[in-house]
């Protein structure tokens, strides 16, 4: 059955598309673009606030450092795996500009390259041609929304706005729910909004909860990622709780950051959440997606992320409806290292089309 | 599989560290070592060899070379030879040697990891990540000690010439354990490799002969059981220290009873792994798979005994099941596992069985559906959860990839299961309430504890076991101590036997007012159970009194009343100080009458004995001021975090006083046995046990709790094997014959209680530079380790 990003995130075409869907095309092809019904995700409706379970939240660090410290030394991921993990990373990016200076021209740029992350010919040789590899998602600020639903119009592609007074949030909440309504009415399908670190700060889970229920509503078919801005929360256990509150309201991904905190996503950070997402799934049976943000720039960091994403959560996590990679610099990496994959020689940043 | 495939699947692929350069070294040794002797290999002894295979595979790795007795006696002599040399080095120029060896493991990591995977069957990522880099720890941090032994140890000298047999579980690093302390202090080492794992050690020996250690100082003797047993029962050797299992222990230290040779034990354990309601379940999850899914689970203080609060066990139990199907068991040099294959074939069927029954009890077992290699020795994780503490699985070392569960109600009840073991090597505590960690990390018997944490090792920090786990430490200062000794005990002379005196001569010289000296047992005077009296003589033949025939019933009691003490070890420590000071008070007030009883007992002059009862009562002041100083180390692992080395008392220990100074002697035993929170049973000195008596008055008006001191009269010997045969006493400290010696030592098997005897050496109990101090302190406790990690 045919199956695009966007269409993952709409129920209503989702519908559509398990109607239509012809038998002799579930075989489990999968990607981006063909995925099969079995890897469809329940959009998580979220449920009322149970302060017990947010408060029963226990985090220890160092048992946590321990944890990601020795995962990389039991998962080492080689060869040909390695290149079909790396290329899996690919469609999980939500290629990303979120700056001050951005334009129309470098948002199309971006668009383009979101379509083309990976030179054909390297996709050729490492037998994945007839695979489509795209991005998961273009991420951008909401000016710059229809601008990219233009440029990427047909590619199945989605766009991503960042929302709610994005970074730091503190803008009017009523404001905040215009603008997630105005980056819908342009085309956005999926929604970063980020949350008011005040009420995590204070331990206000009440407000943190309204907000996030009152932002999900705003989204209506739209997916919604709860960006926590871990770096500003500090602790785990903040982080912990935080998970938790945001999805209870219904966020459709955590998101650890903006990319702007002086501390973005981590391997610790990524750990807690994650079992916070396992805890979520065992209390209600809805899977959320999760999301990792900022400072991710290694080929090598994204399969220690992949891997943790397996051992914590499984394989349903590794597919981009349930994980998204923001990032910019990563894919030029990646780009690097399937060269060397296909060559044997060490490839150069200028040898791929900029994105 | 290609990248479509792996695309489609998300699979881990094959991802394998290269063996080449350690199947060249074996090579190009032909495959065939020899011992490595006084500096170099001796000719592999085709004819009596033994073959060392992969685990993994079955496959043979190297024939090695069987130790037999010519084999022993040529390295005990080239480390004798050599001892003195290495010893007289300053210790500057030991530290420059340990260096070198540990840069020397640095530079050879990768060959050294490879090879000791291959040969244990362990996943290269432990070799790799924690093994190797542990040992070459290890000899940095004894290079240290190395270089400050002079100013940190001046009053000691090395052991001599150490006899060190290792295991096959982590054969690299137990060897750095035993090596780089033994050498860093002045010792020569023959090192026994186990049968199973002599790889890495021949590699060590080749590459520390490179690194410029002098000949002689370290000797490698390769073979199985009876080249250990010819290690431990040569008389050039002057201390053993073993890593293995408790069985075999026991065996050594009835072997080496009465013979002089110190001796460390590294033994069995069962430890537990606590999980409070309160803990990060997902972190005590992850914490199970370290305790017992690393190594295989074969780690002596592995996390083999879950104790999990009722509330949340099944709720563990769950998280602890989904954890386990994301294990992955495969070869040793696959970069993608967590567990590899066991040990040997033998060992393999061990385990099997051990399920077996444990399934049989009615355990209920558990086992992920996971890719298991087709052949070679392996075994899945294992969980047996529902467990009762009468099946054999509950209480036995099973040394495999198992772990026992089992449920509590109360933080007391789950000390009360924890500590209801033979052994007591390690525990794990899973909290994130501070109260309720510290409380049960206090509380727990064993030598090594983890808070949120487990299976925790470094150089700076002692390991080692309580009660059957063995003793001795491995690490820190505390493990320096095992391979010293006083250097004035190395002098003391052997302890002229008093004549025996001869029958009364002119009958009684009785006081004119009768006096009946009891045994004094729970805070009461108490006539012996017998009811039989013996005859106390002067040095003159004359009757002095009677004192009560003490037997095994006495010892009995008395040791009933001491574990009823209890509490004397949890008072505070300012509190025992004071009760020891008013001790010395009220034995000043009659310091005349104790003087007098010495002259008559003894025959010495008036100003001899002023001066043993003016001792005495500095000696209760020494130790009284001891009581609240002896506190131990904050040690520093390369952590966020610090480790609490606790001397913690012993529990119940007999202290067979010496025949010679009846007061003094008997002091110094007891006071720093008290002021530690031991409880004591005292047998007095044999020939003159009037102060002994005389004492339990001075006693009885110091606030002395009941069973904190017991005292009973009787045949020294007979007494001291009853004491050391009790399962329920902790230790003996037994001063007197030689033979009195070896029959403590002998006889303290059963529980593997701690024993500290003289083999009949004479002590000057006057001086306080050999009769009291520290040594006695340390021998009257035993260090704790309390890994703490923080962080919010």
């Amino acid at each position: 059955m045919a199956f695009s990003p966007t269409e993952m995130f709409s129920q209503e075409e989702q519908r559509d598309v398990v109607s239509t869907a012809k038998p002799e095309n579930q075989t489990p092809k999968r990607g981006p673009v063909e995925v099969t019904s079995a890897h469809e995700v329940a959009r998580n409706p979220g449920m009322p606030l149970d302060l017990s379970v947010v408060q029963a939240v226990r985090v220890n660090k160092s048992a946590a450092e321990r944890r990601v410290a020795s995962l990389p030394g039991r998962r080492s991921i080689k060869a040909d795996a390695q290149a079909a993990w790396l290329l899996n990373a690919v469609t999980c990016i939500d290629l990303t500009t979120l700056n001050g200076d951005d334009t129309q021209g470098r948002v199309k740029r971006l668009c383009a390259k979101a379509i083309t992350p990976v030179r054909p010919d390297i996709l050729a040789a490492l037998g994945m041609a007839d695979r489509r590899i795209t991005t998961g998602a273009v991420c951008v600020y909401h000016r710059f929304v229809a601008c990219a639903v233009d440029a990427l119009a047909g590619s199945g592609i989605p766009v991503a706005a960042v929302s709610t007074g994005f970074p730091a949030g503190l803008t009017p909440h009523e404001l905040k729910l215009k603008e997630i309504e105005a980056s819908v009415a342009d085309g956005a399908s999926e929604i970063d909004i980020v949350i008011t670190r005040e009420h995590v700060l204070t331990g206000n889970w009440q407000a943190l909860y309204d907000e996030m229920r009152d932002f999900r509503k705003a989204c209506g078919d739209a997916h919604v990622k709860a960006i926590l801005a871990t770096g500003d929360l500090k602790t785990l256990r903040n982080v912990a709780r935080a998970s938790m509150v945001c999805m209870m309201a219904g966020a459709d991904f955590i998101k650890t950051s903006t990319g702007k905190e002086a501390q973005n996503a981590t391997l610790l950070v990524t750990l807690i959440m994650l079992r916070m997402i396992r805890l979520y799934q065992s209390m209600t049976g809805f899977k959320v997606g999760y999301k990792p943000a900022g400072g991710i720039s290694k080929a090598k960091d994204i399969l220690v992320y992949q891997s943790l994403m397996k051992e914590e959560l499984g394989r349903d996590w590794l597919r981009p409806n349930l994980f998204r990679i923001g990032a910019s610099s990563l894919l030029a990496d990646i780009e690097r290292q399937l060269e060397h994959h296909v060559d044997g020689a060490y490839s150069a940043v200028k040898r791929h089309p900029i994105g | 599989m290609n990248v479509a495939s792996y695309f489609d699947t998300m699979s881990y692929g094959p991802s394998s560290e290269s063996d080449a350069q350690a199947r060249q070294w074996l090579a190009g040794n032909k495959q065939q070592f020899g011992h490595f002797i006084d500096g170099g290999f001796t000719k592999h002894a085709a004819k009596s060899c033994f073959d060392v295979s992969e685990p993994a595979s079955g496959k043979l790795l190297a024939k090695v070379s069987l130790g037999k007795k010519a084999d022993v006696d040529a390295a005990v002599r080239a480390a004798r030879k050599a001892q003195a040399d290495w010893a007289a080095l300053s210790g500057h120029a030991r530290a420059r040697k340990l260096y070198a060896l540990a840069r020397m493991i640095q530079r050879h990591a990768r060959l050294i990891a490879v090879l000791e995977a291959l040969d244990n069957g362990k996943p290269i990522r432990e070799t790799r990540d924690i093994d190797i880099p542990l040992a070459a720890r290890h000899f940095y941090h004894h290079a240290g000690w190395a270089q400050l032994s002079e100013s940190q140890f001046p009053d000691q000298t090395p052991v001599g010439v150490v006899g060190q047999i290792i295991p096959w579980n982590f054969p690299f690093l137990m060897l750095a354990w035993k090596i780089a302390p033994a050498l860093a202090l002045g010792n020569t080492v023959i090192l026994k490799p186990a049968e199973y794992t002599p790889l890495t050690a021949l590699l060590f020996a080749e590459l520390a002969k490179a690194a410029g250690l002098p000949d002689g100082v370290l000797n490698v003797v390769t073979g199985d059981g009876s080249t250990g047993a010819l290690l431990v029962e040569h008389g050039g050797v002057d201390k053993i220290a073993f890593t293995g299992s408790t069985a075999v222990g026991k065996e050594i230290r009835k072997v080496t009873a009465g013979s002089g040779k110190s001796l460390t034990l590294e033994l069995g354990g069962k430890s537990p792994f606590i999980v409070f309601d309160d803990a990060d379940l997902d972190a005590a999850v992850e914490g199970v798979v370290d305790a017992i899914w690393f190594n295989q689970g074969e780690v002596c203080c592995a996390g083999s005994r879950i104790l999990v609060q009722e509330g949340i066990a099944e709720d563990f139990h769950a998280r602890l099941r989904r954890r386990m199907s994301k294990l992955r068991v495969g070869a040793p040099l696959d970069k993608s596992i967590d567990m590899g294959a066991v040990v040997a074939p033998d060992q393999l069927k061990r385990i099997k069985g051990m399920v077996e029954a444990g399934v049989k009890a009615g355990a209920e077992i558990f086992q992920p559906e996971i890719e298991m290699p087709d052949s070679g020795c392996f075994y899945p994780p294992t969980l047996l959860s529902n467990v009762q503490p009468t099946a054999a699985v509950a209480t036995d070392e099973i040394f495999g990839p198992v772990v026992v569960s089992m449920t509590f109600r109360t933080p007391d009840e789950a000390i009360q299961l924890a500590n209801h073991t033979r052994y007591g090597l390690a525990g794990s505590v899973w909290s994130e309430s501070i109260n309720q960690a510290l409380d049960a990390a206090v509380q727990l018997d064993a030598g090594v504890v983890w808070i949120n944490t487990t299976n925790m090792l470094d150089a700076a920090v002692g390991f080692g076991g309580k009660k059957e786990s063995g003793f001795g430490r491995e690490g820190g200062r505390e493990g320096c101590y095992d391979y010293l000794k006083p250097a004035v005990w190395s002098k003391l002379p052997a302890r002229e036997t008093a004549p025996k005196a001869n029958a009364p001569v002119t009958g009684y010289d009785i006081k004119p007012l009768d006096r009946t000296a009891k045994l004094f047992i729970g805070g009461k005077q108490a006539r012996p159970d017998g009811n039989y009296s013996r005859e106390i003589l002067s040095p003159k033949g004359r009757v002095i009194g009677e004192v009560g025939e003490g037997n095994r019933k006495d010892i009995r009691n008395a040791v009933e009343a001491a574990r009823g003490a209890k509490s004397w070890g949890t008072r505070t420590a300012h509190n025992r100080a004071q009760i020891l000071f008013y001790l010395g008070e009220n034995l000043s007030v009659r310091e005349r009458e104790f003087a007098d009883r010495l002259r008559e007992m003894t025959g010495v002059s008036a100003a001899k004995a002023q001066a043993e009862v003016e001792a005495s009562i500095s000696r209760l002041f020494t130790y009284a001021s001891w009581a609240d100083k002896y506190d131990g180390h904050i040690h520093l692992p390369p952590l966020r975090g610090a480790a609490l080395a606790v001397p913690e008392a012993l529990g119940v220990v007999g202290a067979v006083c010496p025949p010679e100074a009846p007061l003094l002697g008997m002091v110094s035993l007891i006071a720093p046995l008290m002021a530690t929170g031991n409880r004591v049973i005292a047998i007095p000195s044999e020939p003159h046990p009037l102060s002994g008596t005389d004492f339990y008055s001075v006693l009885e008006t110091s606030d002395v709790p009941g069973g904190v001191l017991n005292i009973v009269t009787g045949d020294s010997l007979d007494l001291a094997k009853v004491l050391s045969a009790h399962n329920d006493v902790d230790a003996v400290w037994a001063f007197g014959s030689p033979e009195l010696s070896k029959e403590v030592e002998e006889h303290s098997v059963g529980n593997l209680k701690r024993t500290f005897v003289d083999y009949g050496r004479q002590i000057d109990w006057l001086d306080p530079k050999s009769g009291e101090g520290e040594l006695f302190l340390r021998r009257a406790t035993e260090l704790k380790n309390i890994w703490i990690p923080y962080g919010e």
